[in-house]
Formats: structure tokens, sequence, C-alpha cells
């Protein structure tokens, strides 16, 4: 019998690759590559690679992005001078900025950020059309588009940062660099600039989503490998079916908290608490700066940032005191 | 067996990888604000330990005769401590060698043959370095308080101090198309701490008066004139604080209630100091070192031709005040005053905040 108590995956199906349903129409074709098994691969997931498609939209999206991805590239390995070695060292402190903020919502000249805006343009239009990729081939398999719908929720996330804010604040400038610290130091930047952003209700709601769905996933992904050996596995028959997986599962959890999720509704918390994450963090970035200044400050006159004992003399502002130097 | 073997040592050999940036533990905490509030400061008591002998003072000189001749009715060409003692006057100039060219000797700023000489720049250069100390420690008190400052503060026993600054050099990326370092994303910019951020946060805010405050000081936007300071001016000042706090040793929280960066009420006052501190750097760069670029040698200049200047990090060396507080001015009041006639800029500097 398998054993289910392993970090990775223990199973694998060894059979005669296959192609996948056939579909009625012209969707029926769309697999290129004849598909192969891969040991390593089976040991994370599935062990089939291929058929892969990526047709028209999935071409111009990839298109899009090696375009995006090669101005990137190209403006770090000029500031490293073509150097390999540096470009490996100083890699993650490379970026290519946006421009400042005296050129608004202009196009700067190329090297002063315009670059950024080209490369911006399409990483956006990479991401939109993967997205359409993505719908659309659920809609071939006659799925449901729920894993669309999430993408769109990050995707609400990405346009807000280097779209919309933007373009309500009426500059580039204030959209996050592509960069690996650079995004870091906008980030905690872009916090302290607005009075510390842990007072938005909104970046507090999407903090709650986003360590909910880690506590989610382990819960669930806890629950099922624990009883698995129960046929726990089939979870989604089990929605309708419940068999004695089902069943202590749930009495370990009514045991342990006093109220268990269901094997539909568990799924229902999972997609949604992931997809509120980006939407109310979304929500969140949108406000700052163009309907609250300081977070801090608002948050003293909505009465949830409570005043602490003072614990040193009282500091005045020196630039309010007369004849200071 | 032996491939477990192989999985454990690759599994220490990653640990290290990822870790090896990182101080061990245990870290000493000191609790400065209320509880749970997070204002603690941090300090790696190994790390602590290898400042003392940074921080040890050198032993005092013994006592001069105040009485007697003024330096300047004995000894030609005394332009800055002609008011002293011969004896005190003496007693200062062992004590320069000591703090400045301990190795180097007299020869170091005089001509041996005529120590009355300016012919070598150190000279003119530590003639001026007087003026500015016995300047700072008569009017920079609300930095500087009692404790004061002596060459040996910046000096530490070097004839360069160990932590000046220069303007750095970008004429190399000026060319082509792409690759615009827009003054930041840099590996290994000691001045910002080996953060990404903009590298040189002295020229704005050292010598030039550039705002630092980005924050906004209301809870909704004001105006309709633009939505105030921009993300990429608050890195700037995020990279001047990050400046002081490796200068100082200490993290955002020694002058910082860091809940609100901005608010004076809630600050510890190490803040007000740190900020009087800034107005005296740029006093010092603007007024003393940068009068002296010609006098310097093409050696001794930047890669912009610029002098060495400045910053917090010259006086503090990694410690929350230089020397540890050690009060070595006291016992040399020869240092103190007078102040400097500065310039009208410079009085407006002042007058302005």
């Amino acid at each position: 019998m398998a054993d289910f108590q392993n970090l990775f995956t223990q199973v694998q199906a060894v059979t005669t690759p296959h192609a996948g349903v056939p579909l009625a129409g012209p969707d029926n074709h769309e697999r290129i590559g004849k598909p192969f098994l891969l040991h390593l691969a089976g040991r994370l997931g599935n062990a089939q690679i291929g058929p892969i498609y990526l047709g028209k939209v999935g071409i111009a999206s990839a298109f899009c992005f090696v375009i995006a991805f090669v101005i990137v590239g190209f403006n770090m390995l000029v500031q490293v001078d073509y150097s390999p070695i540096q470009f490996i060292r100083q890699l993650f402190w490379l970026s290519l900025d946006p421009p400042a903020p005296e050129y608004g919502l202009k196009l700067a000249p190329l090297k002063q950020g315009g670059w950024w805006n080209i490369a911006g343009f399409f990483f956006t239009v990479s991401i939109l059309l993967w997205w359409v990729r993505v719908y659309r081939r659920a809609r071939a398999l006659h799925m449901g588009t729920h894993v669309a719908w999430a993408f769109a929720a990050a995707i609400w996330l990405y346009l807000v940062l280097g779209f919309f804010r933007p373009l309500l604040m009426g500059s580039w400038s204030e959209a996050v660099p592509f960069g690996i610290f650079s995004h870091l130091d906008w980030t905690a930047a872009f916090s302290i600039r607005y009075g510390n952003l842990f007072y938005n209700p909104f970046h507090m709601l999407s903090i709650a989503f986003l360590y909910g769905s880690a506590l989610l996933f382990a819960m669930h992904g806890a629950t099922i490998l624990a009883v698995t050996r129960y046929g726990g596995d089939r979870e989604v028959e089990q929605i309708v079916d419940r068999g004695t997986a089902s069943e202590r599962a749930a009495l370990f959890w009514r045991w342990t908290m006093g109220f268990n999720a269901t094997m539909e509704s568990i799924h229902r918390w999972a997609w949604w608490f992931a997809v509120l994450c980006p939407l109310t963090g979304g929500i969140g970035i949108l406000l700052t700066g163009t309907v609250v200044d300081n977070w801090y400050l608002w948050g003293v006159k909505h009465g949830i940032a409570p005043p602490y004992p003072e614990m040193w003399p009282t500091v005045v502002d020196p630039t309010t005191l007369q004849g200071a130097k | 067996m032996n491939l477990q073997r192989l999985k454990w040592l690759a599994a220490v050999v990653l640990a290290s990888t990822v870790l090896a940036g990182c101080e061990r533990p245990p870290i000493d905490a000191v609790q400065t604000g209320f509880r749970g509030t997070g204002m603690d400061l941090v300090y790696n008591p190994r790390i602590i330990e290898q400042q003392i002998p940074l921080n040890t003072a050198p032993a005092a000189l013994p006592e001069a005769d105040k009485g007697g001749p003024r330096a300047s009715q004995v000894y030609k060409n005394v332009k800055v401590l002609g008011n002293l003692s011969v004896g005190e006057f003496n007693r200062v100039m062992i004590a320069y060698t000591q703090w400045v060219a301990p190795t180097q000797g007299c020869a170091y700023c005089h001509n041996l043959n005529n120590l009355a000489d300016d012919s070598l720049y150190t000279k003119v250069v530590a003639r001026r370095m007087t003026e500015m100390t016995k300047h700072l420690n008569a009017t920079w008190t609300n930095h500087v308080a009692q404790t004061g400052v002596t060459c040996h503060t910046c000096h530490r026993g070097q004839p360069v101090p160990n932590q000046v600054w220069f303007k750095p050099d970008e004429a190399k990326l000026a060319k082509g198309l792409l690759g615009q370092r827009n003054g930041q994303n840099e590996a290994g910019q000691a001045s910002v701490a080996y953060s990404s951020l903009p590298k040189d946060p002295y020229s704005a805010y050292l010598e030039g008066s550039t705002r630092i405050r980005q924050i906004s000081q209301t809870a909704l936007p004001q105006g309709i004139n633009g939505y105030g300071s921009s993300i990429q001016a608050t890195e700037a000042t995020y990279g001047l604080m990050m400046h002081m706090s490796k200068g100082l040793g200490v993290n955002c929280t020694f002058c910082h209630n860091s809940r609100n960066f901005s608010d004076w009420n809630q600050s510890p006052p190490q803040r007000l100091t740190a900020w009087h501190g800034i107005r005296m750097v740029r006093e010092l760069n603007n007024e003393f070192m940068t009068p002296l670029t010609k006098v310097f040698p093409q050696n001794r200049l930047g890669p912009m031709k610029d002098v060495a200047k400045v910053n917090c990090a010259t006086c503090h060396q990694g410690a929350y005040k230089p020397l540890w507080g050690e009060p070595m001015a006291k016992v040399w009041p020869e240092l103190r005053g007078p102040e400097v006639k500065l310039s009208e800029a410079a009085v407006a500097a002042r007058k302005a905040k």
C-alpha cells in the first residue's frame, strides 16, 4: 500500500502517455508533440510531459513576453557593461526603472524611462493574451472558467500597480520598477510615503486573505493526505457521496475546532480566499495617494491607531520653532 | 545510504549558502518605548566587541602651563591658535600628530627646516580644519553638546578619515540608449548599507538642502496641484536614512517611532539631535570642505574632482555617539570657539531652518 506520510509524491502511474480526452471540432487537433514520461516531473506532479498547444493567442503572448524580457534584460546587461559575472552578481540589484516624476504621463526618452513604458506595455499585453488563452482553453474542454477568473484577480492587482494608479496619480513614476530589490524598495517606500500601509484596512484584508489562503491550503492538503487511506483522495466524488474518509476528516475538525468544512465548501473557501487577496490588495493600493494620503493619520481619525504612553520627553518639530537653526 | 548522506550534505550546503549573510544569534535588544510597540534597539554584542579599539580614545596628554608668552608672539605665521600659551600650543601640536599623522610625524604638515612655512597643502588644510573644529564645538552644541569633537573624532590616527564621501562618476553609463541606473540599483554600495536605493544620498542632503521630508502630514490628499512627494523622492530619502542607520550602527527606532516615521511627538529625542546633525554636516561641507578643493592635490580628489566631504559616518564610524560619547573635547578647551564668520548662503540656511 502506498505510503502517504511523506513529503514528496510517492505514486507514479507509469503507462502509455495519453493525448487527453477527444473533443468535438477543431479543438481536437490542438495538441502538439508526442507526450512522454519524465520521472523527475512525476516526483512533483504528473510524470507526463505534453502534448502542448500555443495557438495564435499563445504565440502572440509569448512573443510579447519575449520582447518585454529582452528589453529589461538588455537594459540590465548594459548597466553591468555586458559582464556575465557582474550580471549574476548584481542581478538582484539591477532594475529597469519607470521615468522620473517630471515626465508625468508623457512618454519619456528611452533611456530616461521610455524603455520601462515599452517593456511594461508588452508585458501587459502578454499577460492579457495569456488570460484569453487560459479562458479559451478552459472553454474548449467544457470546463468552468474558475482558473481564468482567479488569474484575472491577480491581473487586477498588477494593473492597479502599474497602470490604473499611475494614471490616476498622473505620473508613470508612481509605478513599480522591473527589478528584484528595486520593486521591494518601491514597496517599502510606498508604505512609508503614505504613512504606513498597515493602517490601510484593505491592506489588512489582503494580508488576512493571504495568510488565510496559506492556512486553508495547509489544512486542506493535510486533511486529504491524512484520510487518503480511506479513499479521501476521491474528495470531489465525496461532495455528494461522502464515505468514511469524509466522516473521519469531519469529526477530526469538529473535535479540534468544533466546526468543519465540507468536501465542496473547502474548495470554495480556498478559491475565494486566494482571489480576494489581490482583489482587496488592489483596492488598497488604488486608494493610496488618490483618496487617502497618510494611512496612519487616517487610522487616528477613525480610531484604529491607539495612542501609547509617552516614554521620553516630547520632541517638537524643530522647523516649527522660531530661531531654531 | 550514500544517497541519504548526499541529501544531508546538499541540505547543509544549501542552508549555509542561504544563511551566509546573516549574523548569528544571540542579539541584544534594548527596549526604549512602550511594551509591545517594537521600539527596540538591536545590537550584536560580537560586533560591539570588535568596535572597542575603534571607540577607545587615546590617552590624554598632561596639561600644559597656561602662563607665559602667547604662541603668536613666539612663533611666526600662527593664525588660528595664536592666543594659546607656548605650552598649550605645543601640546595641541603633539596631539595633532597623534590624532592625524602618528606615523608620518610633524613633517606631514610642516617643512622641518621652517615650521612657519605654508608650502605643504596639509598645513593649510589643518589650519582650516582647526577653525572648523573650534567653530563646531562653539556653535553646534545642539548636535555635539558639551562632548564636542577633536581631530581624533574623525581622523582616528589617519591622515584621511576612514569615512568620507565623493560624488560618484556616472559618465560611463551616460552613453548609448540603454541601461540607465537612475542613480541606484547597484550592488556593493556601502553608502546605502548595500541596498539598491539611490547610492548618493550625500550630494542632495548633506551638501545640498533638498527636502528630506516626504510623508504626507494630512490624512487625505490636499490641493489640486499634484499629489505631494513621489515614490522616487521617498526612495532617495530612504537612502539617506540607510546611511544614517549604518553610520551610527542603529536601527530606525533609534530616532523614529516606526508606526509613523514622520510624527515628531512620538519620536525619540535622538531624532532632534540628528536633525541638527544634518544641518551641521551641510555647513561643514559647504563652508569648510568644498572651499578647500583647490588646496588639495589631484590625488586627494574624487572621480569628479571634488574634495573629500563629511557625512554622518565620518565622525560616528558605526557608533551611536562617536567614541561612544567619550567627552574628549572637554580636556581640549583650546579647540572650542570662536565661531567662524559664515558665507551669506550659510547664514541664510541657518535662518531658513
